[in-house]
């Protein structure tokens, strides 16, 4: 009985999975391979990585039955002072970084106030912070567009990782690469066993082997698939790094401390949770000051990828976030959801947007494909909880 | 005047297998007053809810003949279509639109294809009102300028907009002090010279001897009897008899071998303000205590205050202006939050588990281990999950909750299961004193024998216990002490020994005169 509860709830977050890869082979075929390209395959995470970044944020909101419209704007702002700091008033550039970080940091914490301590609706909250954010990067920006950014600045969001390339085939093959992919496998098979052992120390049941096994054989794969593309590439770009540090982070903040287990039970029953000891005001407080943050570190990314600062950069980007995370199998009404879901539902955003790009549909088609998608993810998601119930 | 509106017969409504009403039969002639008794849980509300339609034809059996006619109600507007309307506990009134838009609301009137007419609206509105005394009310306030008893004497002219035959008030009176629940009473007797019929449900029963024609009272799902006004006799206590005689045989297991200690917690002068009106007070300087491996009772109507007690007490959670000392182990201590009550080991399981106990979406485990986890199951604020696993497993088979695993989520458990799972929860935080609201509420007989054991087995281990229930039968049963509460106070102290549910329902009673006097 306790193997199948465990297929089923690990299946739904495979079916996402499933979906990712399924999209991905379709504009495999449909492009000819070019979505398959060493180049194609970089492109993809330098351009999703602050949506990515963005979703890991906001999936927090969305666990507390919310969402965060400013995020956009506070990309926008942020990136907007580093910019002017580090360009105008020749500042060294960590201490941009910082003060766009301190942007970030006070909007959330602005947010976090209105939302925890005046239960003012998150909806209305953002919405306006969406809308001063917005005025207030137009008017330091002076409506124009600030640039270009030294590459002291722009290698967080277009730099590489140090390389040891070696001829390979037609071209190289940087040894770092595959020296990380070696040792995430390593880490990723150490930590299944410990896991394993765990469970039969306290006597639990352990899922059958060959799911544990094709479920590694599958991570294994895509894990290898992506760093070789990378390392015949340019090597491993410093937002994947940073990306892949966040996840680590917050999936482990979510799913292993208190902490994550108190946004789960505010968003799950705001009522229960207060008559059980938690302080669903801080937990408010600090979902919301954390979105902040995150918004900073997307907006230094943005603005360094782009080696400018734009008014209208990052116009649009809550929606993103927001969708990443719904189609990622979170829960409007809250409490369901995880961070894994989230990036991988960026990553399906990312890989429609970069597919369809290709084969040249217009931008405009693309979002209503996008539409679609999302539509239909989260109707196939609460149709087959109904059918459950 | 002795035709008959109204025959209910052969009434049996099951919900999930547990018989709600059990062939009861009902009669209710023309232009009488009707009242219905029974104690909390009996069915008087579900009877109405079947006459009234809420609950539709078909999903119960038995007939209903209205006006000599067999009435097949749908849905509420068949009912209101044949002339019943049911005003509920809960007024159905839209706080912000006006007096004279909620006398029409869902009866709206209209010139011409769903255009309200508004000069029709507000004329009517007034006769409506004149009906009710309330001829020099303005109808173009918004209804939430008026006080409780005003609104409820709009319900019944709203109702009266609707041509009512038949008017069924369930606990008209309960939110409303003497004065208006006198002038409620009157204006009854007044719709009934007007030749309209009304069935009232109310627990005051001094209320129901003064304007009742006819009592019947329900008591388990079942008709006992019916009262008759000049032919039976029509006292308090005769009702009382009626409401409770019912035999006690086993329903509670046995307390032995449990020794009763020291005090535990002891609260004084403990005085709370309602949190949204400053001026209403909610408890009015109670004072208890509780030993160890003993079970007290908290025994009285509905909205006596005892939820709003013991939410207070429970990190402040209820009310503003709190004032009062609360003693654990003989310290005083301040309790500000819930996370102070649970350090201090004082547990409290809400009487509403759906919306303040559980996380019906998580599963059994998460919800177990929710209270206890910052304490037991983490450390530097990262969670031990295979001690959460082991813990979960090992309350699972303590409380016997049926379910298939650990990682079932909750809301697919039956009320009972739910139950033990929210008990399960509170004690594995270690609590020396727990409060348990209701905690027997709306689950089956079988879950509720498990229930009570488990709550001999916590006095057995040394803790304190409140039991905090409205059926009477239950306090009895399961507590060494009662305190009885009344209008937030505490109307009266009873020990096992002397307790009957009579003496309860009297020392209920006797401090609502009490009060009534103090009050002139």
């Amino acid at each position: 009985m306790e193997n199948k509860k465990t297929v089923n709830l690990d299946m739904k977050q495979y079916g996402m999975v499933i979906a990712l890869i399924a999209i991905f082979l379709l504009f495999y075929v449909l492009s000819g391979g070019k979505n398959a390209s060493a180049t194609n395959i970089n492109n993809l995470i330098m351009q999703n990585g602050y949506v990515v970044i963005l979703a890991v944020g906001m999936l927090l909101c969305v666990l507390t039955g919310n969402i965060d419209l400013g995020v956009g704007s506070v990309v926008a702002l942020s990136g907007a002072a580093a910019a002017i700091l580090t360009i105008d008033m020749k500042l060294p550039v960590p201490v941009a970084f910082l003060a766009a970080l301190a942007v970030g940091l006070i909007s959330g914490i602005f947010v976090g106030f209105f939302v925890a301590y005046l239960d003012i609706p998150p909806f209305v909250v953002t919405l306006a912070t969406m809308l001063m954010g917005r005025g207030l990067t137009y008017t330091i920006l002076k409506a124009q567009t600030k640039g270009p950014l030294q590459p002291d600045y722009t290698w967080v969001g277009a730099g590489f990782l140090p390389t040891i390339k070696v001829p390979f085939g037609n071209g190289t093959i940087d040894l770092i690469c595959i020296l990380v992919a070696t040792i995430a496998s390593i880490l990723l098979i150490l930590s299944e066993i410990k896991n394993i052992n765990t469970k039969k120390k306290y006597g639990f049941a352990t899922n059958p082997t060959w799911q544990v096994v094709l479920k590694i054989v599958v991570i294994l794969a895509i894990i290898w698939f992506f760093f070789f593309k990378i390392a015949t590439y340019n090597g491993i770009p410093y937002v994947l790094l940073l990306m892949g540090v966040l996840v680590g982070v917050y999936h482990f903040v979510t799913s292993k401390t208190v902490a994550g287990r108190q946004i789960y039970a505010l968003g799950g029953n705001a009522k229960a949770a207060r008559l059980s000891g938690i302080d669903t005001r801080k937990v408010f407080f600090w979902v919301y000051t954390n979105m902040g943050i995150l918004a900073a570190v997307a907006g230094i990314v943005l603005s360094a990828r782009n080696a400018s600062a734009t008014p209208k950069a990052g116009d649009g980007f809550e929606l993103d976030a927001i969708g990443s995370c719904y189609i990622g199998g979170a829960a409007a009404a809250g409490g369901v959801g995880t961070i894994m879901g989230a990036v991988v539902g960026a990553f399906i955003m990312g890989i429609l947007n970069n597919g369809m790009s290709l084969i040249g549909w217009s931008t405009d088609i693309q979002k209503v494909v996008k539409g679609i998608v999302l539509l239909g993810a989260v109707t196939v998601d609460v149709l087959s909880k109904r059918k459950k119930a | 005047m002795s035709d008959i509106i109204l025959e209910m017969s052969h009434i049996t409504k099951e919900f999930s297998g547990v018989k709600a009403l059990d062939d009861v039969n009902l009669q209710v002639k023309r232009g009488q007053i009707h009242a219905l008794c029974g104690e909390n849980g009996a069915g008087k509300s579900t009877l109405m809810n079947v006459l009234s339609g809420i609950y539709p034809y078909g999903s119960y059996s038995g007939e209903i003949r209205y006006n000599g006619e067999v009435g097949q109600f749908h849905n509420v507007k068949d009912s209101e279509q044949k002339g019943i309307v049911i005003i509920h506990q809960e007024l159905a009134l839209s706080p912000y639109l006006t007096v004279a838009e909620n006398v029409f609301m869902g009866n709206e009137q209209k010139s011409f294809k769903g255009v309200i007419d508004w000069t029709k609206t507000r004329t009517r509105a007034k006769e409506m009102l004149a009906k009710v005394g309330l001829e020099n009310e303005d109808i173009n306030a918004p209804i939430n300028s008026l006080g409780v008893g005003k609104q409820q004497l709009i319900e019944i002219a709203k109702a009266m907009a609707k041509k009512v035959e038949l008017l069924i008030l369930d606990e008209p009176t309960a939110a409303l002090n003497d004065e208006e629940s006198k002038k409620l009473l009157e204006i009854m007797l007044e719709l009934k010279k007007q030749g309209i019929t009304c069935i009232i449900i109310s627990h005051k029963l001094n209320e129901i001897s003064y304007v009742a024609d006819a009592i019947t009272v329900i008591r388990d799902g079942k008709t006992i009897e019916t009262l008759v006004k000049g032919k039976d006799e029509f006292t308090e206590d005769r009702i009382i008899k009626g409401m409770v005689g019912r035999e006690l045989k086993n329903r509670y297991p046995e307390r032995t071998d449990c020794k009763i200690g020291d005090v535990i917690m002891e609260v004084k002068d403990w005085n709370v303000y309602h949190p949204d009106d400053a001026q209403r007070q909610m408890i009015k300087n109670i004072s208890f205590h509780v030993k160890a491996g003993e079970v007290v009772g908290f025994a009285g109507l509905m909205g006596a205050g005892r939820t709003e007690l013991a939410m207070s007490i429970f990190g402040k959670s209820y009310g503003q202006k709190i004032s009062g000392s609360i003693k654990i182990h003989g310290k005083e201590v301040h309790i500000k939050t819930v996370k102070d009550a649970i350090n201090h080991k004082i547990a409290y399981t809400s009487e509403d588990r759906k919306n303040y106990g559980l996380v019906l979406i998580d599963d059994i485990k998460r919800n177990m281990t929710m209270a206890a986890l910052r304490n037991f199951f983490s450390k530097n604020g990262v969670v031990n999950s295979s001690e959460e696993i082991v813990a979960a497993e090992k309350y699972k088979k303590l409380m016997n909750v049926k379910a298939h695993s650990i990682d079932q989520t909750v809301g697919s458990l039956s009320g009972g299961n739910q139950q033990k799972v929210v008990l399960a929860k509170w004690m594995l935080t270690e609590p020396d004193v727990l409060i348990l609201d209701e905690p027997t509420r709306g689950i089956d007989v079988g879950a509720k024998y498990e229930i009570y054991c488990a709550i001999n087995d916590l006095a057995k281990s040394g803790k304190a216990v409140i039991v905090i229930s409205s059926e009477m039968p239950e306090v009895i049963g399961t507590c060494d002490r009662i305190y009885v509460i009344n209008e937030g106070k505490i109307a009266g102290e009873l020990s096992k020994e002397e307790v009957t549910q009579e003496k309860i329902m009297k020392c209920i009673m006797q401090h609502n005169g009490k009060e009534n006097k103090d009050g002139e």
